[in-house]
């Protein structure tokens, strides 16, 4: 653990992530205290400059962009770190199913999986949410049904490499029920690389969740960064900055995320330690 | 001979993902909330009464759900996605209209990843752990990290609106009535900062992609042979590992032929570029999920074609796969 905690510690980069992170997530905690008002009510004057009576300035009608960076920060990670669960349990799922009991089982499960890989993703999730109309809700279950493929094809992987292994054969012999060599033996041995690609999604999932909310497909009573910047469009050239701050936030909130990731990747997979 | 009985091995084989991608279509058509004609009416509303008893009437609305995907299936298999009351147009005239520009958007993001990718990922292995590596690989992290959408706007205010250098939005000037070479380079100069934006994230991945495929072959046996032979760095690096590195960024690319559609819807909107996107926007727009389904479909359809030359484009590059 403490080997892992240093390995991590001396990447650089994976520690430039985890304080961007950690900043992002005391924004998450602190944004009611910052901003005790609701984000989306009028504060000022409309199109005020950033470094006014406001940080970031104020949008067309009025609002602090500040305030509402801060609670789209609670948007962004709410859906990302969902859906990212979400996807998790069926990757592990779907997976899991393929790659314990392999033949007919897994040839299908495996031709889904594919399936979902292939067809152009982002276009399914709008339309999924779309179709279930637009909310917080529907954007995560739209996000998690495009981002399990990856997930399944790992640990469908994994199992396959531990199935004939010593220790789950001892277990089976021993008269184990399957449930429980899947979970007390299979899971928990694969557990490190799911943390890793895992943790890799959850950037994927705020970019997505960025771009529904860019085409309106947010709930729009709540508040967040795609919103903000779609909203900022239409005045680019009278207010820069309405569309701008709120991208800096993503760009860096994914950067952190994905830094974070990839330290976890090679913390966690020794397969990619060497690279 | 035999490449044409691939091809034909290849097109069975997508087959089932064309049924899959129909039988989730109408999967959706029923989980959206009402009723499924107003779903295939597009705008709820905006149909006639009339109209709406025809469409309950054409897909079998008061059957069974299994004669009624007997129904639908039979429909997509004529090809027939339905009509835009919207934009009173059949939706399979409205996607075609559009693949057009798409395809250019989406054809130019593309070889200007791969080509521009390959050669970064290149650059970054020859100097491994060096100032030009690390640059790079800093560099691909912020893309990787950067919406395409901000990116495109971001551009707009300043390429466009300070500096004015290259137009806002669409696809040629409006009214400029360019012929010959005065209009190509007229769509090119539209098409700069929409192909950009696409491309930056697929750029920064293939030349990640293509640095690890590098590292990993210049390990093989082949290139210590080319070195005892004596052959120069030069020659060993572009005659031997970049061809076989290549590879891995042309699996790569079949594979995010999808996201590089769904990249394009949101690119599309933010400049105007009158593609199967913009149409995906507008549909949003008037809630017309009828025309939702059909770019899906088609989009989804494109993916598999973009696979099936990318597959073939694969066994000509690599003489050691049996077809």
């Amino acid at each position: 653990m403490r080997a892992g905690f240093a390995r991590f510690a001396r990447n650089r980069l994976a520690l430039f992530g985890a304080v961007v992170l950690l900043l992002v997530l005391v924004l998450v905690v602190s944004a009611p205290l910052a901003y005790p008002n609701n984000p989306f009510q009028l504060v000022g004057k409309p199109l005020q400059p950033p470094g006014g009576a406001f940080l970031l300035g104020t949008d067309t009608l009025g609002r602090d962009v500040a305030a509402g960076i801060a609670y789209g920060s609670r948007t962004s990670m709410l859906i990302g770190l969902s859906a990212t669960l979400a996807a998790i349990g069926i990757g592990i799922l779907v997976g899991g199913i393929a790659g314990y009991y392999r033949g007919r089982v897994e040839l299908v499960l495996m031709r889904v999986t594919e399936f979902f890989q292939t067809i152009p993703a982002f276009v399914l999730a709008i339309l999924i949410v779309a179709v279930l109309s637009p909310s917080v809700p529907s954007e995560i279950i739209a996000i998690a049904a495009v981002s399990w493929p990856g997930i399944a094809r790992l640990v469908r992987g994994e199992f396959v490499a531990l199935g004939g292994r010593e220790f789950v054969l001892a277990c089976a012999g021993l008269g184990a029920s399957d449930l429980r060599i899947i979970f007390r033996h299979l899971l928990p041995n694969c557990l490190p690389p799911i943390i890793a690609v895992g943790s890799l999604l959850i950037g994927t999932a705020i970019l997505i969740e960025a771009g529904l909310a860019f085409l309106g497909l947010g709930d729009p009573n709540v508040m967040s960064w795609g919103l903000i910047i779609s909203a900022g469009r239409a005045v680019l050239r009278q207010a820069w900055w309405i569309a701008t701050f709120p991208g800096i936030a993503i760009l860096l909130t994914v950067l952190g995320v994905n830094l974070v990731g990839d330290g976890l990747g090679e913390v966690l997979n020794p397969r990619l330690r060497n690279r | 001979m035999r490449l044409a009985r691939y091809l034909g091995y290849r097109l069975l084989l997508a087959v089932p993902v064309i049924l899959g991608i129909i039988v989730l279509n109408f999967f959706l058509i029923h989980a959206a909330p009402g009723d499924a004609a107003s779903v295939l009416a597009g705008e709820s509303g905006a149909a006639t009464p009339e109209y709406m008893a025809l469409l309950r009437h054409k897909f079998g609305l008061d059957q069974p759900l299994s004669t009624q995907f007997a129904v639908y299936l039979l429909n997509m298999a004529h090809l027939d996605l339905g009509y835009s009351f919207r934009n009173d147009s059949p939706v399979l005239e409205l996607i075609l209209d559009r693949l057009g520009p798409t395809l250019l958007l989406m054809l130019t993001a593309f070889v200007v990843a791969v080509l521009l990718g390959s050669l970064l990922g290149v650059l970054a292995a020859s100097g491994r752990n060096g100032w030009r590596d690390n640059l790079i690989s800093l560099a691909s992290l912020v893309a990787y990290a950067t919406p395409g959408f901000w990116l495109g706007l971001m551009m707009i205010v300043v390429f466009a609106i300070n500096l004015a250098w290259l137009p806002t939005s669409g696809l040629d000037t409006v009214g400029a009535d360019n012929e010959g070479w005065d209009e190509v380079i007229d769509i090119a100069r539209h098409l700069v900062m929409p192909a950009t934006a696409l491309s930056l994230f697929y750029l920064a991945l293939y030349a990640r992609v293509m640095r690890a495929s590098m590292l990993e072959q210049t390990g093989m046996d082949y290139v210590t042979t080319a070195r005892a032979k004596g052959q120069t760095e030069r020659r060993i690096i572009f005659g031997h590992v970049l061809r076989n590195a290549l590879l891995t960024v042309v699996t790569m690319a079949g594979v995010q032929a999808g996201n590089l559609i769904g990249g394009s819807i949101v690119v599309e909107t933010v400049f105007g570029w009158p593609g199967i996107g913009t149409l995906a926007f507008n549909a949003l727009q008037s809630r017309d999920l009828n025309l939702l389904l059909g770019i899906f479909f088609v989009s989804a359809c494109l993916v598999v074609v973009v696979n099936l030359i990318v597959d073939l484009v694969y066994v000509t590059l690599d003489p050691r796969i049996e077809i």
